[in-house]
């Protein structure tokens, strides 16, 4: 039913199409109007098989790890790698394993590999069938649980250690039980990091991680770091400046800027790190 | 192993692996008797078990139940856990190979 009305919609908008091209130029700043548009020029061929080749490892049967391979018709598919992923799971291989919550990029839950760029399932497109296979493979360089699920204990005792909470010397009796203000202009300055949501996406893409997981903090760590030394609220930024100056800690941190590069939210963390570089030069 | 008079040397891994059994050991010291004595029996045929059944040359697998233990070892040592205890679950045969 609903592929026959899509059907006649581009028919009838084929015959107009000096009137479809100017309502086009119209609309172009409506982006989803844009790509329903190019979804319906598809929906004319039958199917549009795409195949994934995913990393699976199931450590309750030893063997070496391999990469499958899942044939996936992308007209009854949603757009998204993880609506391949969930279809996959659903209707062909139960075993796959992946961690996913929101399908809305706010979790941070589905950061993966995605054909050699890090980023989240939820937020990237399926690449067009004609684009070849799309390899997904757990996040590089972190331990595998089962298939796509990385162990994330060392990375979480990282953004443990920069102590990620508000710290106070003001004894709390002397704000009368008031929220603590803030100006505009200091709430400003959080623009950029707030919006991390820890998916591990920066910090894995990072060569300097990869070779000093341990001791390198990592980009993700240290955008939270200076997340709390900026916040005009806390009264530690001292403390918190001496406990990351450390010749591994922050100054692993050669610009090589795959962290921006990788941010499924747009931020830049190697921007932030070299705020709290900065920071440290000054007496 | 026959009668040797050096000791075995042994590798980097199977270290690790004493270590951790050793590890185990310490923490169940810190439980009650009772306790003690079932986290020791239940470690002890863990890793017997994993001893016989996992082949020595899959690097792969043997750090992956390393890193496993180390998880379960650091839980143990908190005050608050007070013992260890396992159950056998067993899979019903489905129809379906994929499972």
């Amino acid at each position: 039913m609903a592929t026959g009305l899509i059907r006649r919609a581009i028919a009838s908008a084929s015959s107009r199409s000096t009137a479809a091209s100017l309502r086009y130029v119209c609309v172009r700043t409506m982006a989803s109007e844009a790509q329903a548009q190019q979804v319906d020029l598809k929906a004319r061929d039958k199917t549009d098989v795409k195949t994934f080749s995913i990393y699976r490892w199931n450590p309750d049967n030893p063997k070496k790890p391999e990469l499958k391979e899942y044939e996936i018709d992308l007209k009854d598919c949603g757009p998204m790698v993880l609506d391949a992923l969930i279809k996959i799971k659903n209707e062909m291989d139960p075993t796959l394993t992946f961690r996913r919550s929101c399908r809305e990029g706010i979790c941070g839950s589905c950061a993966m590999n995605i054909d050699g760029c890090n980023g989240l399932a939820c937020l990237t497109k399926i690449a067009p069938s004609e684009a070849g296979a799309t390899m997904i493979t757990p996040l590089p360089h972190m331990f595998v649980i089962k298939d796509l699920v990385v162990d994330m204990t060392n990375f979480y005792n990282q953004y443990k250690s920069i102590e990620p909470w508000l710290k106070r010397k003001t004894p709390a009796a002397e704000l009368d039980g008031k929220e603590i203000r803030q100006s505009k202009k200091d709430r400003a300055k959080l623009d950029g990091m707030y919006e991390c949501i820890l998916c591990a996406c920066c910090s894995t893409s990072c060569p300097s991680y990869w070779w000093n997981p341990e001791s390198y903090l990592g980009p993700a760590a240290l955008l939270h770091a200076n997340r709390w030394i900026s916040d005009s609220r806390d009264e530690y930024t001292k403390e918190r400046l001496d406990a990351i100056n450390d010749e591994f800690k922050l100054y692993r941190c050669h610009t090589i800027l795959n962290c921006a590069r990788a941010c499924p939210k747009g931020l830049n963390p190697g921007k932030q790190i070299q705020h709290i570089k900065q920071l440290q030069l000054k007496p | 192993m026959g009668p040797s008079s050096a000791p075995r040397r042994l590798s980097g891994m199977q270290k690790q692996v004493l270590s951790l059994y050793r590890g185990f050991l310490r923490a169940a010291r810190t439980k009650s008797a009772e306790d003690r004595q079932r986290i020791e029996s239940l470690v002890s045929i863990e890793f017997r078990r994993n001893a016989k059944e996992v082949d020595r040359k899959n690097f792969l697998y043997v750090e992956y139940l390393l890193r496993r233990g180390k998880k379960q070892l650091d839980q143990l040592r908190s005050p608050d856990i007070v013992g260890l205890s396992a159950t056998n679950v067993s899979f019903s045969q489905t129809k379906d190979p994929t499972h």
